[in-house]
Parts: structure tokens; C-alpha cells; sequence
């Protein structure tokens, strides 16, 4: 049994380790969850309804994708560029995933530098997440016009397949660019708030409430790894298959 | 003499979270329109949701004038019939009572019974209902424009919806639709901040395992609405393609009309799928709030404590967690592997245990009970038997081979009334009735409460019960007239119109509690703090109504659980939450 400082509060709580810990913390009262702001617990659970979003999405895509009797494109090819005369399969998702899987480190990182309250270091690294997932949906962008002009792919039908094809990958993908769009307009705001200080001295408005705490960033961070999380299963069930 | 009380305990744990900073509204619209306490939102959820009831209500009418007398009212034409379906069903389930369930008891109730100041969020919580409002003027406007509301039935099955032939297959669908979108928008603010408001935000010595029914009903509620509500958004989201930019997740190929339509492929079932997937879950939504409050309307007003708390909670969990996985029931017709059909069938059949365990505990709490048999009281023993009535005939149907025969005949149309229409309703009432002392001050007049019950309970028997034989005939639902058939013998008819006349009724007995609700507001008895003599948190506040932060100066410590009733040897019948073990106002207490 260690003893914990509620933050909030300066008081010391009991906490148990382990499975008795959570035990014994859903038989007390006030809280839960000890120790996680109310913000926190409502990302965790407005993310978990998320997940439900994102599965439903993927499965109907599943499901259209089984039923329909046109045979389906093969995306490593539609999805293929040419660079230098060399035809590269998948090759913009790949940076795609691979530059949205840098900005959760940059995130995870910002979070820490958070904690320690260096507000320079934090401000820069949640500047550099949102340049990530600007560049992510720039490049989206890019695979959207390049899919729609050139390929002549559109939601009601297309010249490689079954018209589900295009249908599922606008919804899904246009849901998920939608999710990183308002990640990197908030990132962008609390990074402002960094810079100014709001998060230290607690000055009202949206995502702050108590001075000198940087947990807003990784509710904040929650949100993004989420978000890159989701792309992952994209990636796989929608490129990969 | 010593006396027993449930798990009571002298020690309360010391403060964990700093008290909540309350917003306080300077302007007069911060006050009264967007005001950001719990209580004020509650109130404006529950008039937005039983003014668009009474719409509702009005639309089941016309539709028993047609029903019963076919051929007499020039003013119900075929296609006016089914959008009056599909507008009472979708409003009656969703706009109505997952509003004033969730948006009104709960956002009146959570801060009030778990001792805490106001919702966690109230910020959001105010976005909430105006998001709300904004769907319900959505959906309102959907009846005006070109072609008129969606005629689908509440269920939106594509491809019928979204082809033309269907009622209000254009602008109707799509205000139906993003109606839909804007409502689950709305309502995941304020979910989230019920749910979080319940596990993180209680008052010192308030443990889950002391919370009140009601609270655990509409916890567990929300929780179900959180994760069923995203169904039917990705089936909203992917109709709303279909129709407008001529994507075929939904839409195989179709001649309509004589006429290729440009879709190919898609998967009506998956439709199906999606929107059942939510569908089940929904009736839960509406029916764990009626039973958690049905739980303390009863245990109040019988003197008695809950019997089996433990059981209950955990029943309300089960019967959560199951409701995600028989969806398909409401799909047997639809076609499906028969693996299928008995995995479904069996979930189906395992959540009538906890559902009979929780029926059993009510009747046991009214066992010896000392009951006070006031209004609140009998509309909550009316539910008992509406409810055992419909989970009855839930039986019948949850059974394949039951089910395809009875599939879209009245018997259903009586059974999803009984269970999911009916029996939430009377708690809704009761609650009203229970509740109305403390967020107006005054009590409700009992003798027409008691006109209210009895035409009430007594009506919904004289319509539904008919309906279960007309079922068996073989009548199906959703028909605008039968005309004569080999089936439906002539005295059917008379039948049909005396249903319409019972409906009628019941319909006008609703002014009379409109009138009350009205009338009481000011010439009502003044009721005091705590009229019921109950021992949950929101019967001890300072003032009534709560005022702003609900408690006063200081929040209440909680020792003892909800159910403190007839304690024996305690100096009064009820023992409040904040009561503490030893200091009580009287002798007696002190152990000798
Ligand atoms: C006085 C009370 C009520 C009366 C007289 C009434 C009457 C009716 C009638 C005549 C139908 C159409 C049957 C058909 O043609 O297939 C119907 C359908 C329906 N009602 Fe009610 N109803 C009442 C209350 C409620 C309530 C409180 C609910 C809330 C859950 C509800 C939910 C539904 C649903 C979901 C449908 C199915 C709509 C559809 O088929 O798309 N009703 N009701
Ligand atoms: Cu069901």
C-alpha cells in the first residue's frame, strides 16, 4: 500500500497496487479513476465511442467489399506512383503512415517536456506535431485529386472496379483526415496557449481550468495517438488487403 | 437498543478534488436560455422533449382515427399515414424518451443524487441541449418541406427510403437523416458528462454501491447510448451518401418504377445490421433509466429497502452488456444462417433472467412493504404489470420459429408498446409526480393524478391487449387500410374501433396532467423539502428548489446507502444518505 498526494488537493489518499488497487478504487468513493482529471476520463470515454465510429466504418467496408460481385481494385497498384521511371506501390502511404506515426512521438514527447513545465520546448514540439499531421492531410489531399483526376475514381463508381471502392475510401478516409484536421486547429491553439503561459496560471477558456497544470496536453496527446492509432487499422484493412 | 443499518461506516474519506469553480450567468440570457446548471438544462430538455411528444402523441391519434374507421377521414390520405408511422415511432423512441430520460432525469438527478454541484462539463452540457434543440427543429422542419417527412417507418430501411414511391424520399429522408446526425452530436456531450459526472465526480462517502437505482439505471443508459449511438451515425453518414452523391452502400441494383436506378452492389442487410445494432441497445437506453427509477419510487413509497441492491446493480449491468449482442432478433425474416438465428435467440432468452430477476426484487420489495399508495407509487406497481405484460410476449418473439409468423403483425406492434412504449412512460410519470415537489416546491394535485393513473394504466390495456389477438389473425402492422380479406373476420373491425376510442381517450386523460403540471406550478400545496420523507441526497438540500450549486455552503457527506428504510429501532421510518451513524436528532439511536 503506497501513499499517494491527490494532486488536487494536497491530501494524501491510500492507494493499492495491482488488481486489489483497482478493486478497491471502483469500491471507493468519489472517484473511480484516481488521479485523472475529469478531462482525461472524458477523452478516454468519448475515444472509446470513437472506436465504435471507426469500427462500424471498417466493417461496412468489410461487409460492401464481400458483397458486391465486381471484383474489387487492387489498391497496391492504384495507390502506386511513378518516381524517376520506377513504379512504386503504396509508396505515399507509406511516408503518409510513416510521417503520422513521427507526430505521436513528437506529441509523446511534447507531453513530457509538459510535465516539466519547460513551456519553449513543449510549444515547439506541439508546433512540429501539427506541421505532421498538416503535411499528412496535404499529402491526403494530393492522393485525393491525384485519385479523382487522374484516375478518374469517383464515390458513386470507377473504371478499376467495384464502385464500393471508391465510395469506402472517401468516407473512411475523409472521416479519419476530418479527426487530424481538428487535431492539428487544437494543437495549433494550445500551442498559442503554451507560448502565453495561459496553461500556468490557469486563465479561463477552453481546455484550462487548474494553474500550472499541463494535463490539457496530454488529454491533448490522447486525442492525437488515437487518431494515429486508427490510421493504423486503416492502413492495414483498406491498403493492405 | 442498537439498531442495523446497511454497510454503515463512520469514516468518510478526506477530499480528493478541489471543489468546482461555478460559472455564474450575468446576463439574463446566461441565466434562463443558455444557462449552464444542470437543473435549468434538465428543465428545458424535458419541455423540448414532451412538447415534440405531444406532436407524437397527436400523430398516433390520427393514425387510430384512420385505423378505426377507414374510409371516413378524407384528411389521412395513404402517404400521410406512414409519415405519421414513421414520425410518432422515430419521435416517441428517440426525440422523446432518450431525451427526457438521459438530457431531463439525468441532468437533474446525477449532480442532485451523487452529491456533486453541478455536471463536470457545464459548459458542454449547455452546447448539449441547444445541439438537441437544433435536431428536434431539424426534424420539425423535415414535416414542411417539398414532398414532406420520410414515410419509411421509424426504422429508415433502405432501399425503400431513399426510393422514390416512399413518402418524403428526398428532402424528407435527409432532414430525417442529418436530424439524426445532429441529435447523436448533441446527445455524446452530454453523455459524456453524465458518465463522468457518475464515476468521477461523487461527494465524499458516495461509493457506486451506495448510489440510488435511478443513478444507475441512467448511468448504465448512457454508457449504452455512447457506444450504440455510432451505429446508427456511420448508417445516417452512409445513407445520406446514397442518396445525395449516388454511392451504393446500402442500394443493390434496382428497377423502380420501370426504371434502372444507378446504384449497384450494396447491402441492404447491412443496413440492417447497423441500425440494429443501435435499435436493441435504444430500447435498453429508454428502459434501464424506468427501471432504476421505477426501483426508488417503489423502495420509497413501500417504507422498504430495495430488496437485493447488489442484484439489482449488477442485473442493470448484464442486461447492458447484453443488449449488444442480440441485435438480430429483430432480423429473423430478414434471412439468416440458422446458427445464427439460435445464437441470437439464445442471448435473447439469457436476458430475460436478469430482466425476471429485477421483476422478482420489485414484487419482493413490496412485500410487507408499508405502502403509502400515492401516485408516483402507482404508476410505478402500473409499470410492474405493463412490463411483465410486454416482456412476456418478448418470449414469443425472441424464438425463430415463433417469431416469422407473428414477424409484422399487430402482436408485435403490442408488445414493443407494452415493453418499450408504455411501461417507460408510466415510470416517466410517476417520476414526474415523484419529482415535481422538488424542482417546482409545490406538489401536483393527487385526485387528478389519480384520474390521470387509472385512465391511463386501465387505457393502455384496452388498446393493447386487443392488438396481441389481432396479431394472431394475422393483421399486419404499418398498413394504411385492410380492405376485406379471407383472414380478418368482420368483428375484427369493431375491434379496431374500439382500440381508437380507448386510444382517444388516453390521448385527452393527458391534459388532464398537462393541466396539472400547469395549474400546480402555482396554486399547488407547498410541498417542503421533503415531502416523500425519502433518504436520497437531493431530498436534503437547503432549499427547494436547489438553488444554484445544489447544496448551499457545504457539500453532504454520505454514510449510509439509499435504502435506509424502517431501520429497526431508528427514531424515524427513513434514515438519510448524510445522516451520520451516531449523531442523529434522537435518542434511540445510541447502541446500549
Ligand atoms: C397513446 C399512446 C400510443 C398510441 C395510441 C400509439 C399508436 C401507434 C400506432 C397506431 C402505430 C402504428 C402501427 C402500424 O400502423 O403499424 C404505432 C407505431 C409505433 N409506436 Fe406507438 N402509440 C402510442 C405510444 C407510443 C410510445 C409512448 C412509443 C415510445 C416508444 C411508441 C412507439 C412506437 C413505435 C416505435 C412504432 C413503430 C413505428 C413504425 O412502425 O415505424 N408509441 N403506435
Ligand atoms: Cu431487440
Amino acid at each position: 500500500m503506497s501513499n499517494e498526494i491527490a494532486v488536487e488537493t494536497g491530501r494524501s489518499i491510500d492507494l493499492v497496487e495491482g488488481l486489489p488497487g483497482i478493486v478497491s478504487d471502483w469500491s471507493s468513493d468519489q472517484r473511480a479513476f484516481k488521479r485523472v482529471p475529469w478531462g482525461k476520463a472524458m477523452m478516454w470515454i468519448f475515444l472509446l465511442s470513437d472506436t465504435f465510429i471507426f469500427s462500424c466504418f471498417l466493417l461496412s467496408y468489410m461487409k460492401v467489399r464481400m458483397t458486391t460481385v465486381v471484383p474489387w481494385p487492387n489498391p497496391s497498384e492504384v495507390f502506386a506512383l511513378t518516381i524517376g521511371g520506377h513504379h512504386i506501390p503504396l509508396v505515399l502511404i507509406a511516408i503518409m503512415t510513416f510521417i503520422l506515426i513521427s507526430s505521436s512521438g513528437t506529441m509523446a514527447m511534447a507531453v513530457m517536456f509538459g510535465y516539466r513545465k519547460n513551456k519553449k520546448v513543449t510549444g515547439w514540439l506541439i508546433i512540429l506535431t501539427a506541421l505532421f499531421g498538416a503535411s499528412f492531410v496535404g499529402m491526403q489531399a494530393f492522393e485525393w485529386t491525384k485519385l479523382i483526376v487522374e484516375e478518374g475514381v469517383r464515390p458513386w463508381g470507377n473504371p478499376m472496379g467495384a464502385a464500393q471502392f471508391g465510395a469506402c475510401f472517401f468516407m473512411i478516409t475523409g472521416f479519419h483526415g476530418f479527426h487530424v484536421s481538428i487535431g492539428v486547429v487544437f494543437l495549433v491553439i494550445m500551442a498559442v496557449k503554451v507560448f502565453r503561459g495561459s496553461l500556468d496560471i490557469g486563465r479561463p477558456g477552453l481546455f484550462t481550468h487548474r494553474p500550472g497544470d499541463y494535463e490539457e496536453i496530454e488529454i491533448m496527446g490522447l486525442y492525437w495517438h488515437f487518431v494515429d492509432l486508427v490510421w493504423v487499422f486503416i492502413f492495414a484493412f483498406f491498403y493492405l488487403w | 437498543m442498537a439498531y442495523v443499518a446497511h454497510d454503515e461506516t463512520a469514516y468518510v474519506a478526506p477530499l480528493e478534488v478541489e471543489e468546482e469553480h461555478l460559472y455564474h450567468a450575468k446576463t439574463w440570457l446566461g441565466k434562463y436560455v443558455f444557462c449552464q446548471d444542470a437543473k435549468v438544462i434538465a428543465i428545458q430538455y424535458a419541455c423540448t422533449a414532451m412538447g415534440i411528444g405531444l406532436v407524437a402523441l397527436v400523430f398516433s391519434l390520427i393514425m387510430r382515427l384512420q385505423l378505426g374507421f377507414p374510409n371516413t377521414f378524407a384528411f389521412i390520405a395513404p402517404e400521410d399515414y406512414y409519415q405519421y408511422v414513421t414520425m410518432h415511432g422515430m419521435i416517441m423512441v428517440i426525440y422523446l424518451l432518450t431525451a427526457l430520460f438521459l438530457g431531463g432525469f439525468g441532468n437533474y438527478l446525477i449532480p442532485l443524487m451523487v452529491g456533486a454541484r453541478d455536471m463536470v462539463f457545464p459548459y458542454v452540457n449547455m452546447i448539449s441541449f441547444w445541439v438537441y434543440f437544433l435536431a428536434v427543429l431539424i426534424l420539425v422542419a423535415s414535416m414542411f418541406v417539398p414532398g414532406g417527412a420520410t414515410g419509411s417507418g421509424w426504422t429508415l430501411y433502405p432501399p425503400q427510403a431513399v426510393t422514390s414511391g416512399t413518402p418524403g424520399s428526398d428532402l424528407g429522408i435527409i432532414l430525417m437523416l442529418v436530424s439524426l446526425i445532429v441529435f447523436i452530436i448533441g446527445f455524446t456531450m452530454g453523455g459524456l458528462n453524465y458518465v463522468v459526472t457518475v464515476l468521477q465526480g461523487r461527494t465524499r462517502g458516495m461509493t457506486l454501491m451506495r448510489m440510488p437505482l435511478t443513478i444507475w439505471g441512467i448511468f448504465m443508459a448512457t454508457v449504452l447510448a455512447l457506444l450504440a449511438f455510432p451505429a446508427l451515425l456511420v448508417a445516417c453518414i452512409m445513407m445520406l451518401f446514397d442518396k445525395i452523391i449516388g454511392t451504393s452502400f446500402f442500394m443493390p441494383a434496382v428497377i423502380s418504377m420501370g426504371e434502372q436506378l444507378p446504384h449497384t452492389g450494396g447491402s441492404p442487410v447491412l443496413f440492417e445490421h447497423l441500425f440494429w445494432f443501435f435499435g436493441h441497445p435504444e430500447v435498453y437506453i429508454v428502459a434501464l433509466p424506468a427501471f432504476g427509477i421505477v426501483s426508488d419510487l417503489l423502495s420509497t413509497h413501500a417504507r422498504k429497502t430495495i430488496f437485493g441492491y447488489r442484484m439489482m446493480v449488477w442485473a442493470i449491468v448484464v442486461i447492458g452488456g447484453l443488449s449488444f449482442i442480440v441485435w438480430a432478433h429483430h432480423m429473423y425474416v430478414s434471412g439468416m444462417n440458422p446458427y445464427f438465428g439460435f445464437f441470437f435467440a439464445t442471448t435473447t432468452l439469457i436476458i430475460a433472467i436478469p430482466t425476471a430477476i429485477k421483476v422478482y426484487n420489485w414484487v419482493l420489495t413490496l412485500w410487507h412493504g408499508n405502502i403509502r399508495l400515492n401516485v408516483p407509487m402507482m404508476f410505478a406497481i402500473g409499470f410492474i404489470f405493463t412490463f411483465i405484460n410486454g416482456g412476456l410476449t418478448g418470449l414469443f418473439l425472441g424464438n425463430v420459429t415463433v417469431d416469422l409468423p407473428l414477424s409484422d403483425t399487430y402482436f408485435v406492434v403490442a408488445h414493443f408498446h407494452m415493453v418499450m412504449a408504455v411501461s417507460p412512460v408510466l415510470v416517466v410519470f410517476g417520476a414526474i409526480y415523484h419529482w415535481y415537489p422538488k424542482m417546482t416546491g409545490r406538489m401536483l394535485n393527487d385526485s387528478l393524478g389519480k384520474v390521470h393513473f387509472w385512465i391511463t394504466f386501465l387505457g393502455t390495456y384496452a388498446i393493447y391487449y386487443p392488438m396481441h389477438y389481432l396479431g394472431f389473425l394475422g393483421l399486419p402492422r404499418r398498413y394504411y387500410a385492410m380492405g376485406p380479406t379471407e383472414f380478418m373476420p368482420a368483428s375484427a373491425q369493431s375491434l379496431n374501433q374500439f382500440i381508437t376510442i380507448a386510444a382517444l381517450v388516453v390521448g385527452a386523460a393527458q391534459l388532464i396532467f398537462l393541466y396539472n403540471l400547469i395549474t400546480s406550478y402555482r396554486n399547488g400545496k407547498e410541498s417542503g423539502d421533503n415531502p416523500w420523507e425519502s433518504t436520497t441526497l437531493e431530498w436534503q438540500t437547503a432549499e427547494t428548489p436547489p438553488g444554484h450549486g445544489n447544496f448551499g455552503k457545504d457539500l453532504p457527506l454520505v454514510y449510509r446507502w439509499a435504502y435506509d428504510y424502517s431501520v429497526p429501532g431508528a427514531p424515524s421510518d427513513f434514515l438519510p444518505q448524510n445522516l451520520p451513524p451516531q449523531g442523529g436528532s434522537a435518542e434511540g439511536i445510541k447502541e446500549d
